[in-house]
């Protein structure tokens, strides 16, 4: 398993995350990301490509 | 960046031997966007831009605060500044781009300012002081970003801009309009297809002269009217360096006859490719996430031509067609845009409101080639589907 945190003080709402990874992140109805904290090692790959393409670097595993 | 990205892609493609990167710059990797928004409206360090190390990358060598200087593609050597030469088997050249400065007679004057690296933002945001007269010199979006923040700041913006609006070439005339009229209401001024004449002062810039003859009053002068390609150190090796680097779809950069270099890439913003998602002219983009994007294609063939694997040389033919991606906060907007926004010939609001949020699509004639909006994030995300 592998586990996410998003820092939300820095997270500035872009998405772009949400296309890399559209298991784990999500925008909601207000715009805003929404994302599952636990996933399954299979998703690494995407959650690794979300991580780079953050705008802001607010995306980690923490392992 | 992507000298950054492209190690750790290297990696994770299964390459395991020596890796350096070296970088002019004395700092380590950092995210260069914040650097006109939030970073410059807050306080700007190396800690808050910095991408986090990895541990596949912990055993890369760094080479920094040393610029490449010259490269010789017959025997696969680079020569850095302090006069080192380096052997590779493979090269990645991700050298980016500095600002373009304006030029005048008194350009020796003291409190002109570009933006583009870590240094150029800590040295800017010294200066921007409520109640300092801030002249901008182009309204892109650099430009814009730095309006907003001055602004914000407590800072006098005015913006001397070439064209009619500013972002005009991105965003077209409605959008960049409206975009226009939000800075003013904001109090920046903008003098529009105008340019600097002169600077004004002894040894620090007390005015700029406009070209109709206008005179401003000028603490800090910042010029923001694009960029040029760190290619220099390329030449005498017969490539391609007519506005970047040109490349082929695996990023192999390409000799001035046509043919690739084998083991020579090139990434980010100075590289110069076709992308088949919008037609066959090789263009670079320097939006955020192409030195990523390239980076990560130039590792792919890499780790698979050294590592001798049975993907190589079929994956040379993989497809390569990044949808590129840029963003920006001005105020309280906050735009998102997907696609080639200036190859458009004409703009049209798809949904919402011009006084408000809304998205706007870009067409060349009939094919959409790009998306912006402000506001509305999940709405731009929903066309993206629309380019892959």
């Amino acid at each position: 398993m592998i586990k996410i945190e998003v820092d939300m003080t820095k997270c500035q709402h872009y998405g772009q995350c949400v296309f890399e990874a559209p298991n784990i992140f999500r925008l909601n109805n207000d715009d805003k990301l929404e994302y599952t904290a636990v996933a399954d090692d299979s998703e690494r790959a995407n959650v690794e490509a979300a991580v780079d393409v953050c705008p802001m670097q607010a995306i980690r595993i923490v392992e | 960046m992507g000298g950054l990205r492209c190690a750790e892609a290297l990696r994770r493609f299964g390459y395991t031997g020596a890796i350096t990167v070296i970088g002019e710059e004395s700092w380590k990797p950092y995210n260069r966007p914040p650097l006109s928004k939030e970073v410059l409206a807050k306080e700007v360090s190396h800690q808050a831009v910095a991408f986090e190390e990895r541990s596949a990358t912990a055993d890369v060598n760094w080479i920094l605060g040393t610029k490449a200087v010259s490269l010789d593609v017959e025997h696969n050597t680079v020569t850095d500044s302090d006069g080192q030469t380096h052997r590779y088997s493979a090269l990645v050249v991700a050298t980016g781009l500095r600002p373009k400065r304006i030029v005048v007679e008194n350009s020796e004057l003291a409190n002109r300012f570009a933006l583009r690296t870590l240094d150029d933002a800590m040295a800017l945001r010294e200066q921007l002081q409520p109640g300092r007269n801030v002249v901008i010199v182009g309204g892109g979006f650099i430009g814009c970003e730095v309006a907003a923040t001055a602004t914000k700041l407590g800072a006098n913006v005015t913006v001397i801009h070439n064209a009619s609006h500013p972002m005009l070439r991105q965003l077209g005339d409605e959008l960049a309009s409206q975009m226009q009229l939000r800075h003013e209401a904001e109090g920046v001024r903008f003098l529009l297809k105008r340019s600097v004449d002169d600077l004004i002062g002894e040894t620090s810039i007390t005015g700029v002269k406009v070209d109709d003859g206008e005179i401003l009053d000028c603490d800090v002068l910042v010029e923001a009217v694009g960029s040029l390609p760190n290619v220099e150190w390329l030449s005498n090796n017969n490539i391609d360096r007519n506005d970047g680097v040109l490349v082929d779809s695996a990023m192999r950069v390409t000799r001035k006859d046509g043919s690739p270099i084998k083991n020579v890439f090139a990434i980010g913003d100075i590289a110069r490719f076709a992308n088949p998602l919008f037609d066959g002219v090789p263009r670079r983009v320097e939006h955020w996430n192409m030195p990523t994007e390239t980076a990560k294609r130039a590792a792919s063939v890499i780790a698979a031509m050294l590592t001798e694997a049975p993907s190589y040389p079929g994956i040379l033919d993989d497809d390569f067609k990044p949808l590129p991606s840029f963003w920006s906060d001005q105020y309280e907007n906050h735009l998102l845009a997907f696609g080639l926004t200036s190859l458009a010939d004409r703009a049209e609001l798809a949904q919402g409101d011009i006084g408000g949020d809304c998205v706007f699509e870009y067409y060349r004639e009939n094919q959409l080639v790009g998306v912006c909006g402000i506001g509305m994030r999940a709405a731009v995300q929903s066309y993206r589907s629309k380019f892959i």
